[in-house]
């Protein structure tokens, strides 16, 4: 049996006002797996996906990711572990915009990884190749389109070797027609057999690329489910409802 | 019509300068006639007679009332640019400690700022100036001789640089003073900065240390940099509060120049014009700065 990239155990957070973000939150996410995670807006998805690289504390439960376990209190140390080996893509890219494309990639294999320079550029020119957007190296990412951004934005998670990568509503925040070349970039990390947690509201990619759904509301996990049963014949009332409200 | 009537605004408030301009410039020709004092720069060539504490050219008082300017503009300078890379050191480091996590770094740099920009700087300068140093019994060593000894004469650093009592607490006054304001300019630059800028940092393994050095403060300048200039151009200003720790700055020395000449009038033109070279150096400098780190924003 093969240790979990992640294992979560009833993990629970609170904000201050009350709001329960996270309500008894025990899943797992295994090696080499896709799993997408859907649910309406304020359902806890975000921040459940964003505990699992420390961006987000809890209140109670236990965490294990990549090996290292992190309670309610982390050490720095700890957390900065799980982030170099953790990638994460952001809704809004999050692209540091002083910096050129190639910089923006190599900043953390020569900052944390103490790569050097040359060794650095040319795993980010092969990312950058690896994504279609090698001619945009020297550019910054003010002069890229939405969907080149995230293509960088996903280069630079991959630039440390991660063992798992998430990805914060990846695709929210693009023009429709810009969409699928993130995607296809997606996918094909997913058949290259790169371990992924997806918070998305893309029925078609979860479909074709997820091997399994979970699906949320108010801060508990309602149903996990493969594509096909999710999809087709969802196992729980509340799937079924949502479903027919992004499916038309 | 609309054009008709903003050309009559025009006209008029042009008309309202020149008036007033009129009567400044007749009240002053009044004022010279009546003193029996003409317009004059003669006197700058005459013998200043006056001796100075501290100059970092040759001087004496046979010099001429312009060669005892120009030290003073020196002795200015010499405040002014030793304080503004100080202040700015403390500045940032205080703003990037308010911002920060550290809670006992955060209490003290919100307290020093709270203090400092509630009370006058006059007062700051006068208590550095008697309370720091005018009351110091004999000498203070840190740690031997060698480095760094205090005394109610000044500061002796490494064994041969001498700081009069009155540079040092004015530098010192001054610093801490700007300091406090710099690192509000700093907060407010940080806080512009987007959250998602920190957590993409944090996110591919940065520490904090790197990430607000590499990430974060790059793009907190364009923010910082138009407050940090007014603050410096207030610090070039301020250092005319020399007089009252008794640092003889071109202010000093100008007033000390009206009182033997009675020439205000010209005194007051060459102050005024050597603050205006100095501060539109400053602003010159930042804008060429600014042109340098907002660059990425304008390819």
């Amino acid at each position: 049996m093969i240790n979990p990239i992640v294992s979560a155990n009833e993990l629970v957070k609170t904000y201050s006002k009350g709001l329960i973000a996270l309500n008894n939150i025990s899943m797992v996410v295994n090696k080499k797996e896709v799993l997408v995670v859907m649910g309406p807006s304020g359902s806890g998805k975000s921040t459940l996906i964003r505990t699992f690289n420390g961006l987000e504390s809890f209140d109670s439960g236990e965490l294990e990711v990549v090996g290292i376990t992190i309670g309610t209190d982390p050490e720095d140390r700890k957390v900065r572990e799980i982030r170099k080996r953790v990638g994460m893509v952001f809704q809004q890219f999050n692209l540091f915009p002083h910096l050129s494309i190639l910089e923006n990639i190599t900043l953390a294999p020569i900052q944390v990884q103490r790569k050097n320079r040359i060794e650095a550029e040319d795993h980010a020119m092969e990312l950058l190749s690896q994504m279609g957007i090698e001619k945009q190296a020297k550019k910054y990412p003010i002069q890229l389109s939405g969907g080149e951004q995230q293509r960088v934005a996903i280069a630079r998670s991959l630039a440390v070797n991660p063992e798992l990568l998430l990805f914060d509503e990846p695709t929210s925040a693009l023009d429709p027609e810009r969409v699928n070349e993130v995607l296809d970039a997606m996918r094909k990390l997913a058949q290259d057999g790169m371990t992924m947690v997806v918070v998305t509201h893309e029925v078609s990619f979860a479909k074709e690329v997820a091997d399994r759904v979970v699906f949320m509301d108010s801060g508990k996990i309602i149903e996990t489910s493969s594509p096909n049963v999710f999809f087709n014949n969802a196992k729980e009332e509340r799937s079924r409802k949502f479903l027919n409200q992004i499916i038309k | 019509m609309k054009g008709l009537r903003s050309l009559y605004i025009q006209v008029g408030i042009g008309l309202v300068l020149f008036i007033l301009f009129a009567v400044l410039i007749n009240n002053l020709s009044i004022n010279l006639i009546r003193t029996n004092l003409n317009f004059s720069f003669k006197w700058l060539y005459r013998p200043a007679s006056f001796a100075l504490a501290e100059h970092p050219l040759p001087y004496s008082p046979s010099d001429s009332y312009a060669w005892a300017l120009f030290i003073g503009w020196l002795n200015s300078l010499k405040v002014i640019f030793i304080s503004l890379i100080i202040s700015t050191l403390i500045g940032f480091i205080t703003g990037i400690a308010r911002t920060g996590r550290n809670p006992l770094l955060k209490i003290i740099a919100a307290s020093y700022i709270t203090l400092i920009r509630q009370t006058p700087l006059l007062l700051q300068l006068m208590f550095w100036y008697f309370v720091g140093f005018l009351s110091i019994k004999g000498t203070l060593i840190f740690p031997n001789e060698r480095i760094l000894v205090l005394s109610n004469q000044g500061i002796k650093i490494f064994g041969d640089i001498n700081l009069t009592a009155e540079y040092s607490s004015l530098v010192i006054g001054l610093t801490v003073f700007t300091g406090a304001y710099i690192a509000e300019v700093v907060r407010g630059g940080i806080n512009s900065v987007p959250r998602g800028q920190w957590e993409a940092f944090r996110s591919v393994g940065l520490n904090e240390n790197s990430g607000v050095l590499k990430i974060i403060i790059p793009q907190a300048l364009p923010a910082i940099l138009p407050g940090l200039t007014s603050q410096y151009l207030n610090l070039a200003k301020n250092s005319t509060l020399a007089i009252a720790v008794g640092y003889a700055d071109i202010y000093a020395i100008s007033d000390t120049i009206i009182n033997q000449t009675g020439r205000a009038i010209e005194g007051f033109i060459l102050l005024l014009l050597s603050f205006l070279f100095l501060n539109l150096i400053i602003s010159l400098m930042m804008d060429f700065f600014n042109e340098i780190i907002t660059k990425y924003q304008k390819v």
